[in-house]
């Protein structure tokens, strides 16, 4: 299956691990993700906030390079896979947007047509077109007593609700008990990461965090799985930072749902991205899922 | 003889800058949008009373507030909304007219998004390491300091670069943005 894959600037470096272990597993999984050739930065929620009509072109260009050949595009960043889902939605709903950026595109000699390239997230794409069957006959070290916290956040689920549900999602949890793993229940999967808040104010966003962390402590996870870079950052980087401000001792590895599904197809932690996280993973994939 | 020239009114432009906007008239103050809100508890209005700004015409206030700039786009009320408004898309709005008309009051939110953008504008791409100097070092001093460690951890594992990276065709997307700035109006 031949997807346009759209890495956004996190994976470039902040999240290479993401980078790395999508690759890997699109590779194990016989996904060709071809990448958009020269794409640009999403602009994120930074781009909304300045100048609308702007930042619905910026993100349009990337819907215009992608290979008509494709047909559909898959982002594993949760903002980039909104950004270009909306984008595409308002011009379609909105024939008079849709005009203008065409007319920005053609000042870049580009044009594109709302609705000819469908936009998914990688999780979606792993749920729906590889599925169970797909995933399952490629384990070769089941997942088997490590207890994940599967976690979504906001973008992946909202505030488009065809691919799962808003409130309650369950692909990831699916997809990671197709691994063996023990998912266990999380009342916050949907609660925010606290998003860009971390560089405006950090009281607000560390006690964000704190929930997310506090709530998979209580239910004993070993580790949290997202499909995020600004989640895995915000969980991940700031943790000491937050434990330091509530006095809290959390030490909870927060992994891309995709190096888990690496492990578990018996890939190599290295080719995965272990070891770029802040909190150190591989201690507990080693004591309870056992040495790659 | 003289002509009285109507200005348009705040609720209007709200909705005309804002894609399904018009629903905001629909609104029944139920307060699901502030209750599903994660920063409601930081805002000086929740979504709610915003809302109710708005269609009750009260620009200063609604422009001044620190509301729109504690959202944190997670669609939580846009996703929950019974009338289906879509509440983030008009904080967005919000933000956008406020920092147009200069009443935004002590806070960092429009000096962030105008170094993410100008580095987008710029390079094609976002760049982290240069947004932690624009920004913080310009903004916040002490809090760039706080961040020290962190960033030293990050570069030691390689999630931290101090050179952009650039797309090839940079003329093509400035020609998109610069032709989309003149058809909005904006500056």
């Amino acid at each position: 299956m031949k997807y346009a894959f759209y890495p956004g600037c996190s994976l470039e470096v902040n999240a290479a691990a993401y980078d790395l272990s999508v690759k890997a597993v699109a590779k194990t999984l016989g996904l060709e993700l071809v990448e958009v050739d020269d794409w640009n930065c999403c602009g994120a929620t930074e781009y909304f906030s300045q100048d609308e009509l702007t930042a619905c072109a910026v993100i349009a260009r990337n819907l215009a390079l992608v290979d008509p050949a494709c047909g559909q595009i898959t982002a594993p960043c949760a903002a980039c896979f909104l950004n270009l889902k909306k984008v595409d939605r308002l011009m379609s709903e909105h024939p008079d947007l849709d005009q203008k950026i065409n007319q920005a595109l053609a000042a870049g000699g580009l044009k594109y047509r709302p609705g000819s390239v469908q936009v998914r997230h990688l999780l979606e794409v792993i749920y729906k077109d590889v599925g169970e069957e797909g995933v399952k006959a490629r384990v070769k070290r089941p997942l088997t007593g490590l207890r994940v916290a599967a976690y979504y956040g906001c973008q992946v689920v909202r505030p488009f609700k065809d691919f799962d549900d808003p409130e309650q999602p369950t692909t990831m949890d699916e997809i990671l008990k197709w691994l063996g793993a023990e998912v266990v229940d999380y009342p916050v999967k949907t609660h925010c990461c606290s998003g860009h808040m971390t560089q405006i104010s950090e009281p607000e966003a560390f006690e964000m965090i704190r929930r997310l962390l506090y709530c998979a402590q209580q239910r004993e996870a070993d580790v949290i799985a997202c499909a995020c870079p600004m989640c895995q950052l915000n969980m991940d980087a700031y943790q000491g930072r937050v434990n330091g401000f509530f006095n809290t001792n959390f030490n909870l590895p927060i992994l891309y749902f995709t190096q888990l599904l690496g492990v578990a197809f018996g890939l190599q932690p290295r080719e995965l991205g272990f070891g770029k996280e802040l909190v150190a993973a591989e201690p507990v994939i080693a004591a309870k899922v056992g040495a790659a | 003889m003289s002509v009285t020239v109507k200005s348009k009114r705040f609720v209007d432009e709200v909705i005309e800058e804002t894609p399904g906007g018009h629903r905001l008239r629909d609104c029944i103050q139920c307060g699901t949008c502030g209750g599903s809100c994660p920063s409601g508890a930081e805002m000086d209005y929740t979504p709610r009373k915003m809302i109710a700004l708005v269609n009750a015409g009260r620009r200063e206030e609604a422009l001044s507030a620190n509301t729109m700039w504690s959202c944190v786009s997670c669609y939580s009320c846009t996703s929950r909304c019974p009338h289906n408004i879509p509440v983030t898309d008009i904080m967005y709005t919000l933000k956008r007219m406020a920092i147009r008309e200069g009443r935004v009051k002590d806070n960092d939110g429009p000096a962030l998004a105008r170094a993410f953008t100008h580095y987008v504008d710029k390079y094609g791409r976002s760049f982290e390491m240069g947004l932690a100097t624009r920004y913080h070092l310009l903004n916040r001093p002490f809090a760039a300091m706080k961040m020290g460690g962190m960033g030293m951890a990050m570069f030691l594992r390689g999630r931290m670069a101090f050179t952009p990276s650039k797309i090839r065709n940079i003329g093509q997307l400035q020609a998109i943005i610069n032709k989309a700035r003149e058809l909005g109006g904006a500056s």
